[in-house]
């Protein structure tokens, strides 16, 4: 598999990432170059092998459900760009 | 008298416990050392000097009134990757423009707790992506190693770049560090100074900026093998915060220097002996090996058959697993804003300009190889290698070997600004190919140094142990250690 123009452009776009052309050029050599390099794995055999899905066997630590934390709106807040009492302030989404 | 930071950790805590010396003047000798010459080496981000002298302070007091911490007025620099409230915390990236914590990370809460001092926090690369430190908004380190009779400036290896060349240059007696893929271990290699990735879930990742969450784990960089002990322990935790944080008593890792390795099964995996390895890392592994067997360890050939399928293994999961942590980097709740027309193009804009190029790329990647169509073919084909990978170390482990023994990294420190891997991004990456494995199957590795290859710059071999096991790590390492003395730099600042 190869990584095109269109791709890296729609693969940015995904990623909320703003590529000028210049960018988006040179991005297909270098992702190419990456996706070349893991493209090895698929040689492995992995037929009945499990995916990983924790590296040390062990339960996850569960809780109650009950509010440990809170009123602290103003911390939450305090290294915002942008706030307003204490909400978060964002361009108009809904018109 | 000696220098100050001269000393050790455990060299200080000596002094300072027969009131030779105070934690006030120990801490003044650090800030004035990084005055001096924090300049020269680009360590430090931020530093806070008066929040040490503060601290310093508030140490000998507790000490005068017989409180005494494993680490009472010991002064350490901080990565910042680490949150410490109300100061600089930026994971070396612009997107996290001026943001100043309300909380404190687990790990340094417990240095605190334990009687450390704070000198500052410690230039990395962008999100703990690279290699060589010169992916850091904020400029790259530079290693206080050069090679002889030349004046080019050297990497001091990466992601913890900061923190190897502070604790190689004296500007700090300890620091701490994190590694997702080499981060400790390789910059360890690079500055001939010890560092320790415990095993996954030894340290609490609450507070540390995420990188990728299955892999990134934070451990000490020290002078010895003897400081990384007792700043392992300290650093180490239970933390109900983290819910991978494994519920076992820390053991006292100190204890375990000086144990004997008679008897003990170290294994060589053949794997590890790549193409166009240099012959000075060989012939140090060789070294290794000799100075294990004389201490009376018996030597073992072992096969890990995976092992070339770590690094594009890893290369998968690790930026897969960066592009949704990076995902809350928005402008919208802390850190750096561009605006834009409408809220989509505010986040384009403002993640265009607050991530580097590398810190792109690997988001990148991530977005692609999650993407519809996509998945099966790399991310579960890369967790499914991943548990191969796992499954070579515990059949070695199983057939009765205590410890592996590696190279810690294929060079020694490289230049700054290297054009070939400036090219090609994946020959930065296989600087990892030793150390990479370890991060896969969330077991704990040790790099300490072993020798000088024939520029005169330090190399590291790797130490690789069972889970949760560090002790037998500290108890190996100590052994390398005595045989091959320590390394430090010539003074030329």
């Amino acid at each position: 598999m190869s990584v095109d123009l269109a791709t890296v452009k729609r693969v940015a776009r995904l990623a909320r990432i703003a590529v000028s052309e210049e960018d988006a050029n040179r991005m297909v050599g270098e992702l190419n170059g990456i996706i070349d390099f893991v493209e090895q794995l698929s040689e492995v055999d992995v037929t009945g092998v499990e995916p990983m899905t924790s590296v040390t066997p062990m339960d996850m630590r569960k809780r109650q459900d009950a509010v440990t934390d809170g009123d602290k709106a103003d911390d939450i807040v305090a290294n915002a760009p942008v706030t307003d009492r204490n909400f978060f302030l964002v361009p108009k989404v809904v018109e | 008298m000696t220098e100050l930071t001269s000393l050790t950790i455990a060299e200080a805590r000596e002094k300072l416990g027969t009131k030779e010396i105070t934690a006030v003047e120990l801490t003044k000798a650090y800030v004035d050392a990084i005055d001096a010459f924090n300049g020269t080496f680009n360590a430090y981000i931020t530093t806070t000097p008066e929040k040490a002298m503060e601290m310093a302070k508030a140490s000998d007091e507790r000490r005068a009134s017989g409180k005494v911490g494993a680490l009472e007025g010991i002064p350490l620099g901080i990565k910042d990757l680490f949150a410490t409230e109300g100061v600089h915390t930026q994971a070396a990236s612009h997107i996290l423009d001026g943001f100043k914590p309300k909380y404190e990370s687990t790990v340094t809460q417990n240095l605190w707790d334990d009687g450390a001092v704070m000198l500052g926090k410690l230039n990395m690369d962008e999100f703990a992506m690279g290699s060589s430190n010169e992916t850091s908004f904020y400029g790259p380190v530079i290693n206080p190693w050069k090679a002889e009779g030349s004046n080019q400036q050297l990497v001091p290896g990466g992601s913890s770049g900061g923190s190897a060349a502070a604790v190689a240059a004296h500007l700090c007696a300890g620091a701490t560090a994190t590694d997702t893929g080499g981060s400790i271990r390789q910059p360890a290699a690079f500055t001939g100074t010890v560092g320790i990735k415990p095993t996954y879930g030894r340290c609490s990742r609450w507070g540390t900026v995420a990188f990728a969450s299955s892999l990134d784990q934070a451990g000490p960089i020290a002078r010895d093998v003897r400081d990384a002990a007792i700043m392992l322990k300290s650093m180490a935790s239970v933390d109900k915060k983290d819910t991978t944080s494994v519920d076992l008593p820390i053991p006292d890792y100190e204890a375990a220097l000086g144990q004997s390795v008679k008897g003990m099964k170290i294994g060589i995996p053949k794997e590890y002996r790549v193409d166009n390895m240099p012959e000075e890392i060989e012939a140090l592994w060789q070294q290794g090996i000799a100075f294990l067997k004389d201490a009376g360890a018996e030597i073992v050939d072992i096969t890990l058959p995976h092992t070339k399928y770590a690094l594009p293994a890893y290369y998968i999961v690790a930026p897969a697993e960066a592009s949704s942590n990076l995902a809350r980097y928005d402008g919208v709740r802390y850190g750096l804003r561009v605006d834009g027309k409408d809220i989509a193009d505010m986040y384009e804009k403002t993640r265009a300009a607050g991530f580097g190029t590398e810190v792109k790329r690997r988001i990148m990647i991530g977005t692609y190889v999650l993407s519809a169509g996509y998945y099966d073919a790399y991310y579960l084909q890369a967790q499914k290698v991943r548990t191969l990978i796992k499954r070579d170390f515990e059949l070695a482990f199983h057939a009765g070997v205590d410890a592996i023994l590696t190279p810690a990294t294929p060079s020694s420190a490289f230049g700054i600004a290297d054009e070939n891997l400036a090219a090609d991004p994946v020959a930065m990456y296989l600087n990892d190919i030793f150390t990479v494995t370890v991060n896969m199957a969330g077991l704990p590795g040790i790099a300490v140094p072993a020798g000088l290859d024939k520029k005169g710059l330090p190399l590291g071999l790797q130490l690789i142990g069972k889970p949760f096991e560090e002790e037998t790590l500290f108890r190996t390492a100590y052994v390398i250690e005595q045989a091959a003395g320590k390394f430090t730099p010539a003074k030329w600042w």
